[in-house]
């Protein structure tokens, strides 16, 4: 490869700033475009202004071309809307998969091919792999620790053909080694963390969905249905969460269930959490689907471990090798043939 | 600007320094330095050179040189006329009540934040006055909004930087005189100084703000007129230069400099207008007959000669820009996508027109040193961009 035209996606960070370096010491043709995708207040995450004036210093100094498109109409529309929404639901949406779905992606590529560009690049630590049918799929980044194929397990080979992501070849340490060695401003960086529309300080979660929807109390109760208390607001609690549900919890008491609409919270031991199965419904494939009885490992939230499981009616139904934690409704749950991404789909009720 | 593969159509965002601006400036740039508040020769030196730029802007401005007030700037200006008069009514009423501002709703954001910050810090009470689908100010409202109740401060634009629409201020000081005599008129005329006479259009307003890189000066300087009799308090205090209305060390080259370049627009302005309304007819035609769905957003006959705007169907400008940039078209969509999450201008959600047109919108803006070439290359490129954003 060489001399292909390529946007990069530049948020500001340290990866998608060695992705830049290292595509243009390949020989492409490069660029960099930051996306605008929140207008509204925040301190962390991907759109910040001090985050667009990183990316665009990093482009002066590697003097590729700085571009920035205002997507916030589209993030608007895909993301923080139905994030809201989700919560409203008793849902547990991923956002960052939301975004890749429908902006980081789907908008930016259709943007990249209006300019001309044969293919997008990101920093995400995944690894585009060739397929044995042809074509590139996506398998997790040589740094395990970082690996963010969950975020990026929606993509179809249509669209991984044009992006590249060349940090999912190193690890962290050495793309922070690069950006030192390049002298990158954003070489030292901490990595960005939580959910980049809502900002950590003046409340979080709770002051951002409550300025949107109304939030809710309910009884808190245990297994056999004793009321243990109340919590003022139900739509920021999920299943697996052991703190600030409002209510002093042993050592041992988890959330287990969440019923927005009946107002009540479920308070249980470990046992109670587990589950032999999870459904699964808004599938999609990276390229084939994955065998009905097939054995996969499958990852059920963003940093969370792969656990073994058995596919079940067109992945409708995984079914655990051994019970596990409850998979929280609105979750991302991604299926992996080893390393390789098979595709993923959103956990449902039941 | 002048060259065979790039034309620069963005003079509403900044203009090149024309040669007479740049000869001033160069004098304040080398041997000639000074504190114009000194006593010794170099100071008198360098006073006497902005006393003279005072009285070429003031000339220019329908102003006595008294009434000028230099400035970092149009915003600054803008935010001194509305701040600092508004600062000194709440001084002088001392019952600290709450101020009513009307101004149009298609105000450039030095206006529309400057008023919106003093909303949050609860000073005022802001109200809009629409405009018509081309961007015109609705007297009728206007006189109503005056009639309602009282009313402290009006800030109207000369000229619309986004559309071009040049706006009635005469008409404006009138009704403000007649219904709310008591009012402060605040005149942007960052737009309008390049284009009309703002020594007669200004006549009757009291506080009028310039920007000298909007007409062939440098950028970071600019001149508020704060009328005799108008009454002002200072946002920056310190030395109490410009007596006393904006402390801090004049920037003698940038201003004088704004005056080399003001005078040089208004002695060439008959000529350069006639050359630059030619250029811009045959642009906006051109770009009209051969882009399908490409509409002039506001008629001629209301605008400066300077501004071409036209909605693009099916396009967005975003994207447009960057095509346009490629192929050596420096361009601009107006004032939108500069922050946040909005897409649409305000000023053309105000003139009413349908967001679907309003992303696709192109503004092309000449000056002095437009040339026949650069409209060329733009009637190839714009037409080709579009069809390939289409495709």
């Amino acid at each position: 490869m060489g001399m292909d035209r390529i946007l990069v996606a530049l948020s500001g960070g340290v990866d998608s700033s060695v992705a830049a370096a290292m595509l243009l010491d390949e020989g492409h043709r490069v660029e960099g475009a930051t996306l605008k995708l929140w207008g509204g207040e925040s301190d962390s995450g991907c759109c910040s202004v001090a985050d667009v004036d990183d990316a665009r210093r990093v482009a002066q100094q590697l003097g590729i071309r700085h571009h920035v498109f205002n997507f916030g109409a589209d993030f608007d529309a895909h993301v923080v809307d139905p994030y809201v929404a989700a919560h409203a639901e008793g849902l547990t949406p991923n956002p960052c998969v939301e975004c890749n779905r429908h902006v980081k992606f789907d908008r930016l590529l259709h943007r990249a091919e209006q300019l001309g560009f044969d293919a997008i690049a990101t920093g995400h630590h995944v690894r585009r792999v060739p397929l044995v049918n042809g074509g590139f799929g996506l398998a997790r980044a040589v740094d395990r620790a970082k690996d963010q194929s969950y975020v990026v397990h929606m993509l179809g080979k249509a669209v991984v053909a044009r992006c590249l992501f060349p940090v999912g070849e190193l690890t962290k340490a050495e793309v922070r080694q690069r950006a030192t060695a390049l002298g990158l401003r954003t070489a030292d960086k901490p990595d960005s963390q939580d959910v980049c529309f809502i900002a950590r300080t003046n409340g979080g979660r709770r002051t951002f969905l409550g300025s949107r929807i109304p939030l809710r109390s309910a009884t808190v109760v245990d297994m056999a249905g004793a009321t243990l208390g109340t919590t003022d607001a139900v739509e920021l609690i999920t299943i697996g969460q052991r703190r600030g549900v409002g209510v002093a919890m042993g050592e041992r008491r988890y959330v287990v269930d969440v019923d927005v609409p009946g107002q009540r919270v479920v308070l249980g031991g470990i046992e109670d959490l587990r589950a032999d199965h999870v459904l699964l419904g808004q599938l999609s494939w990276v390229d084939a689907p994955a065998h009905d009885d097939e054995q996969v490992l499958v990852q059920c939230s963003a940093h969370g471990d792969p656990v073994a499981a058995t596919v079940r009616s067109g992945a409708q139904r995984l079914e655990f090798n051994q019970p596990t934690h409850r998979v929280a409704p609105g979750q991302s749950v991604v299926l992996y043939r080893n390393d390789l991404v098979l595709g993923g789909g959103i956990a449902q009720r039941g | 600007m002048v060259s065979a593969a790039t034309a620069y159509l963005d003079h509403a965002a900044t203009t090149p320094l024309r040669p007479e601006a740049r000869a001033a400036m160069l004098e304040w740039m080398g041997d000639r330095f000074g504190n114009p508040s000194g006593s010794h020769t170099p100071s008198r030196a360098a006073r006497q050179a902005i006393d003279e730029a005072r009285d070429v802007v003031a000339a220019a401005l329908g102003a006595t040189a008294r009434e000028i007030v230099f400035t970092g700037g149009g915003t600054e200006a803008l935010n001194l006329a509305l701040s600092g008069s508004l600062g000194a009514r709440e001084s002088a009423s001392r019952s600290g009540g709450n101020l009513m501002v009307l101004t149009s709703a298609i105000e450039h954001d030095a206006v529309r934040n400057a008023a919106l910050a003093l909303v949050r810090h609860g000073r005022i009470t802001h109200r809009q006055i629409p405009v018509s689908r081309f961007g015109v100010i609705d007297l009728e409202v206007l006189r109503t909004l005056l009639m309602d109740g009282p009313v402290d401060l009006v800030a109207v634009m000369a000229v619309n930087n986004e559309v071009g629409t040049i706006q009635p201020i005469g008409e404006v000081v009138a009704l403000v005189r007649q219904h709310a005599p008591g009012a402060v008129v605040v005149v942007d005329a960052v737009q309008g100084a390049a284009w009309i006479d703002m020594a007669a259009a200004g006549l009757g307003a009291d506080l009028i703000a310039v920007s000298a890189h909007k007409f062939g000066g440098p950028q970071g300087v600019g001149a508020l007129v704060v009328r005799e009799g108008t009454s002002i308090e200072a946002l920056l205090h310190g030395g109490g230069q410009e007596r006393e209305r904006r402390s801090g060390t004049q920037n003698v080259a940038a201003i004088v400099g704004m005056a080399a370049a003001l005078r040089t627009t208004i002695d060439k302005r008959a000529e350069d207008m006639v050359h630059i309304e030619q250029l811009r007819s045959r642009l906006v035609d051109g770009l009209v007959s051969a882009i399908p769905g490409c509409t002039e957003t506001v008629p001629r006959a209301h605008k400066v000669a300077g501004n071409a705007h036209v909605c693009i169907e099916g396009v967005e400008s975003e994207s447009l820009l960057v095509l346009l940039d490629d192929g050596g078209v420096y361009a601009s969509a107006g004032s939108a996508c500069a922050s946040g999450a909005i897409h649409i201008s305000p000023v053309l959600e105000a003139m009413g027109i349908a967001p679907s047109l309003a992303l696709g919108s192109l503004r092309l803006t000449l000056g002095p040193a437009s040339t026949d070439t650069e409209v060329d290359l733009a009637l190839t490129v714009v037409p080709a961009a579009v069809a390939r954003l289409r495709n």
